[in-house]
């Protein structure tokens, strides 16, 4: 028998998509038949808690979280958001309910033995809940209480050689794409990057020191399947400069239908014969392809590289084979000052460990962003309030057309005075001289 | 419950303290083929929906079968997973950065029987724990926020108004007949942790009235001039207000310049927004991602107004359903839906989902606003 009836979340477990409410209810059962034998170091009933705290949201169309609360484990800053639920007499079983974020590894493998010391340890001192995984893409322990921080802190670290992840104003936990792990379209190695630049940054990970919050994250190719060019702060997007490659004889199959375009993606509908001239040529945006009788040209100097033909004829043509990534800088979500796309910084690095040239820009940007940036001011924000211009200066690059979509359409340009000849110190007596008041 | 000590003495927190130690390493991870074949793969294909396999140079085939679920999970289904990942896949697993599961075995023999035990394993109330599918040309997992179960600034649920969206385009998640991949996303504020701003179609969470005030609590809870600051659009001032006979320092707010974005709320916690009547959803569409043909692109607003109708928001399902059934049958063949809106002209996209246009939906915000409003006398009847 459930702790508090749910007749409105209730409707929500028929239809075939998973039903977290199913899932939420089989937990509290769970936990109800298990208590006296597991242990169990937070509210035994805070599954059927939890359902019943969503189902008064339901009734009341407000949220019952309390705003905030600081909580954390000693000497980090970040990785613990405390929470309380505002109606604890109701429902005591989450009446602190704290999230702490769990570094996750990279392209999100694991290992079943890993997953379920990760559930053992929750099970014990958690809610059992999670979600796999949170938007910037830790593992979320969602709901414990005080005590079991530094518990679970302990256990996660010294058992399981695993952190938490970044909250707050600091570097978040980084993520990145599947990559050249199961991609063929991987123009660098976005784990083993990610990876690195999450260690060599873990202080500024766990030690909020920053304006607000800074995201890294790292896209293998222009496909950005993490999204790093809408949401990260400094997104690595993977690129090339040479030649596509094309296997001529894989394009006539193609052709000639015996390789479906696009992996087989449209499979389900009657699209017609493939038609590379409709389909691939036509579609490119810088019209750098043609067919000479039974060959496809690619004139790869004009190509910029948008993947259209690779993701329609994987199997005739490759990416490049001098790669490296592009950086892009100040993206962010709309809050405050409007959606922000990541600008073009670097257009062109090797990705080569140690990847110093890589950490110089980072590390360029940050020592501006600290001095300059207001406080909750995205870097974004701080390029648009003081211009590119900043940017470029503070980072020691040098202007190039590739820098925009286009030159700027008013004349109002900031001239330094060491710009211009003879500077700006002139003697009106002279000039009075030649011309009468 | 007896307390049981993981071996921390709160006594001494530093004793034998480890930190700053990172995740852990991802090719711990790795199943064999991907580690034999990590950085030579030659291509892929969709055998079916949410059928993938990638082919190596190596000739090493992986085939991997994605499988949509809730990101919001209890462990009992982690170690469901971890079971079938035992059985089928010698004890390997991966999650998609759309929240999808993705179970990858080496042998092309393996695949139907680990489909066959997929579609049998349903909870208990009816519905799939593994619907396999979110490939290709078709509609994948929605990425989302907490919504009501965790979060203290939403304006709407995020489990709920997913699973309602997800029921309802399901068909589109098991299939491939759209034009292009569509991509769904929740945010349930403007603070937008899922980052939405550039999806097909994105839900998001939406206050309409300005923060309450809490004078009595006020200077006590939060830094005012914090919570000034905050305000993007200067509407929050200092102000002396009368509490029982006392004068307490609090603030001001003028409501005909507040654009109910919360930021006061998330410096300050006496400046509640949420109300029943007031929050409610915000339809987005035509945003993404992938630089493929057409640069990203932000989403835009095609509905400035959905109230919360828990626990299954028919209305705004009932939009999103819409925009996807004329989209696939109007948008040609690799055209996203914001390529498709372009192409075809704002006006018509109004006109063919039979959205009704609204004062809201024309830009006043900033300079930004002008580029937007249209400086041609080429327009569509």
């Amino acid at each position: 028998m459930a702790k508090h009836p749910t007749p409105l979340l209730d409707q929500l477990e028929s239809g075939p998509w998973p039903s977290f409410v199913s899932d939420l209810k089989a937990l509290a059962e769970h936990r109800a038949k298990t208590a006296d034998t597991a242990n169990y170091q937070i509210p035994v009933d805070v599954a059927d808690d939890i359902l019943g705290v969503l189902e008064l949201t339901y009734k009341h169309g407000q949220t019952h979280w309390k705003h905030g609360g600081i909580v954390g484990v000693f000497g980090y800053g970040g990785g613990v958001i405390g929470r309380y639920c505002d109606a604890p007499d109701q429902f005591p079983g989450v009446a602190h309910f704290h999230t702490m974020r769990v570094s996750q590894p990279g392209g999100k493998f694991y290992t079943s033995k890993y997953l379920r010391e990760i559930c053992d340890l929750w099970d014990l001192r958690g809610s059992g809940i999670t979600n796999m995984h949170g938007s910037t893409g830790d593992i979320i322990f969602l709901g414990t209480t005080t005590p079991q921080l530094e518990e679970i802190f302990f256990e996660l670290t010294h058992k399981m050689n695993q952190d938490l992840g970044g909250s707050g104003s600091n570097l978040r936990t980084p993520s990145d794409c599947i990559g050249a792990a199961r991609c063929e379209y991987a123009c660098y190695d976005t784990q083993a990057l990610c990876f690195q630049l999450t260690n060599d940054y873990q202080d500024e990970l766990h030690r909020p020191a920053f304006p607000y919050k800074f995201k890294f994250k790292f896209d293998g190719c222009p496909n950005c399947c993490v999204a790093s060019i809408a949401r990260a702060d400094m997104s690595f997007i993977g690129t090339w400069r040479d030649d596509i490659r094309i296997d001529q004889e894989a394009v006539q199959a193609y052709i000639g239908g015996e390789f479906l375009p696009n992996g087989g993606a449209h499979k389900d509908r009657d699209w017609g014969k493939f038609d590379i001239k409709k389909e691939v040529i036509d579609l490119c945006p810088t019209e750098c392809m043609w067919m000479e009788g039974k060959k496809l040209k690619i004139d790869s100097k004009e190509c910029n590289r948008c993947m259209h033909c690779i993701n329609v004829m994987p199997r005739a043509l490759r990416i490049g084979e001098d790669k490296g990534l592009s950086i892009l800088v100040g993206a962010k979500a709309p809050i405050l000052d409007g959606a922000q796309m990541g600008s073009l910084l670097v257009p062109f690095v090797k990705v080569e460990e140690p990847y110093d040239e890589i950490k110089e820009v980072i590390e360029k940007i940050w020592d501006w962003w600290m001095e300059e940036g207001k406080n909750r001011e995205r870097l974004g924000e701080l390029m648009k309030r003081q211009g590119f211009q900043k940017l470029l200066e503070v980072t020691g690059i040098a202007p190039d057309p590739r820098h925009v979509k286009e030159p700027r359409s008013n004349p109002y340009i900031f001239w330094k005075e060491e710009e211009v000849e003879g500077g700006w110190t002139r003697d009106i007596n002279q000039f009075r001289k030649q011309h009468l008041r | 419950m007896a307390f049981i000590s993981s071996g921390y003495d709160p006594k001494e927190p530093m004793k034998n303290r480890i930190t700053d130690i990172g995740p852990r390493k991802y090719d711990e991870f790795y199943p064999p083929v991907i580690a034999k074949n990590k950085g030579k793969w030659l291509y892929h294909e969709i055998l079916k929906p949410g059928v993938l396999v990638h082919v190596a140079e190596s000739g090493d085939k992986i085939f991997s079968i994605r499988v949509g679920g809730a990101r919001l999970m209890s462990t009992l289904l982690i170690r469901e997973i971890c079971e079938i990942a035992d059985k089928h896949c010698s004890g390997y697993v991966r999650w998609t950065t759309r929240n999808n599961v993705e179970f990858m075995v080496d042998d092309e023999k393996k695949v139907e029987p680990l489909l066959k035990d997929l579609a049998g394993r349903k909870f208990k109330g009816g519905s799939f724990k593994f619907p396999v599918g979110g490939t290709g040309a078709g509609v994948t997992n929605i990425v989302h926020t907490q919504g009501w179960i965790h979060c203290h600034t939403p304006a709407t649920d995020a489990s709920g108004p997913v699973k309602a969206t997800m029921d309802v385009l399901f068909e589109d998640f098991q299939k491939m007949r759209l034009p292009a991949q569509l991509r769904v996303s929740l945010a349930c504020c403007l603070n937008m942790c899922g980052a939405v701003h550039c999806s097909d179609i994105a839900i998001l969470g939406y206050h309409r009235k300005p923060p309450m005030l809490d004078h009595e609590y006020l200077d006590k809870m939060c830094e005012i001039p914090l919570a000034i600051a905050a305000c993007p659009t200067a509407a929050i001032k200092p102000a002396k207000m009368e509490v029982g006979g006392q004068k307490v320092n609090s603030v001001a707010v003028n409501n005909e310049r507040c654009m109910f974005c919360g930021n006061c709320y998330t410096m300050c916690p006496a400046m509640p927004l949420a109300d029943k009547e007031g929050d409610g959803i915000v339809i987005m569409a035509g945003g993404k991602v992938s630089n493929r043909i057409s640069p990203p692109k932000f989403s835009k607003v095609v509905v400035a107004f959905i109230e919360n109708e828990p626990p299954r928001w028919p209305k705004t399902t009932q939009v999103i359903k819409k925009m996807v059934d004329v989209y696939a049958q109007d948008a040609r063949k690799y055209e996203r839906l914001g390529e498709w809106a372009e192409r075809i002209g704002w006006e018509r996209f109004f006109e063919k989902c039979e959205i009704p246009f609204t004062h809201h939906l024309i830009d006043d915000f900033r300079d930004p606003a002008y580029y937007t409003w249209r400086q041609t006398s080429q327009f569509k009847f």
